[in-house]
């Protein structure tokens, strides 16, 4: 963006203007699986306040949410819910795996529970840690957003 | 009352059973019952007055493979009139474990005993809604059983096909209304 001279108007293109106003509204939808769900609320709340990057509005309904924070465990007779209230979210949606267990399947290597979310949908950002904490969160979000902002519209 | 006078007792209520008095660390009182005696039973530890255990707590069971007998069901009950409580334990063989249903004795045992079935495989004789509890529907052997694979590697599902047809659905939905008087 460029701003012109003695006229207030900034000239930019679609697809910057378009990255710029995706990345600054992420809007997650309203999930939470386990003890990193715990994490998620402590990051939406005023401490941490993600309101500062735009994605404070927890949605309670898949149709009006851009991004799903897989957080926690998730057990195998939850992935077709999971897989479902995906499905349900708008384009373009982005998921962000948070913490161990979401990522690898963490301490639990068993029989009840998926090895990676990735497994049953694509994963944009992984969030290390056992929970993260809100600040890694955080990070993950603003890795996103770099990822959204190199997203070409074509 | 101690286990000897709940034996007594039962063996009263219930002609013919074999019941006997089961070792406990917590002094609890701890008797086992025959898997023929488990309704009869069930029905004088409720009914009788000087025993009235209206409660039951909990059913879960325990896999001792590879003795034999496999298994021990284990019923906690509570009197809450007599302040009481006790710890049923039945014997289960390993092929074919299945013992008669209480949850026309008690209504909490329709969850528990589902979830034993689930995760144990004992069955439940004239259990009103024999299905999994916590698995998914189409499960394959019981993860709760000693010899089951923990850490067995399968691919995970990312849709499930309906449990029940339209018409049972439709069905279920009105028998809930009826139920509920709307």
């Amino acid at each position: 963006m460029g701003l012109e001279s003695e006229i207030p108007v900034l000239t930019t293109t679609v697809e910057k203007m378009v990255q710029w106003a995706r990345r600054s509204s992420i809007w997650p939808v309203t999930f939470g699986l386990a003890c990193c769900a715990i994490e998620m609320m402590a990051m939406s709340c005023s401490r941490y306040d993600i309101a500062r990057f735009g994605a404070e509005v927890f949605r309670g309904s898949p149709r009006q949410s851009d991004l799903m924070i897989v957080a926690g465990r998730l057990s195998r007779k939850m992935a077709p819910a999971l897989r479902r209230i995906y499905d349900q979210m708008p384009e373009p949606k982005w998921v962000i795996s948070m913490g161990a267990c979401a990522s690898i399947g963490g301490v639990f290597d068993n029989y009840a529970l998926v090895q990676g979310v990735d497994q049953i949908v694509p994963v944009d950002v992984y969030v290390p840690g056992c929970p993260p904490r809100p600040e890694s969160l955080i990070y993950g979000i603003v890795q996103l957003q770099r990822k959204i902002d190199h997203q070409k519209l074509t | 009352m101690d286990a000897t006078a709940l034996i007594a007792a039962l063996q009263g209520a219930v002609p013919g059973a074999q019941i006997e008095s089961a070792p406990s660390v917590d002094l609890q009182m701890t008797v086992y019952v025959q898997p023929a005696d488990v309704s009869a039973v069930a029905r004088a530890l409720r009914d009788r007055g000087e025993l009235a255990f209206d409660f039951l707590a909990e059913v879960t069971a325990v896999d001792f493979w590879p003795a034999d007998p496999r298994f021990e069901l284990v019923y906690m009950l509570v009197s809450i009139a007599n302040r009481l409580r006790v710890r049923v334990k039945v014997r289960l063989p390993a092929d074919d474990p299945h013992v008669a249903t209480v949850s026309d004795v008690w209504p909490a045992a329709n969850w528990l005993e589902r979830e034993v079935w689930d995760l144990f495989g004992i069955a439940f004789d004239g259990h009103p809604d024999p299905r999994r509890l916590l698995m998914p529907e189409d499960w394959d052997g019981y993860p709760l059983r000693k010899d089951y694979p923990v850490q067995i590697r399968m691919r995970p599902q990312s849709s499930q096909p309906l449990q029940v047809t339209a018409e049972e659905f439709r069905a279920n939905l009105m028998k809930d209304r009826l139920t509920r008087g709307t």
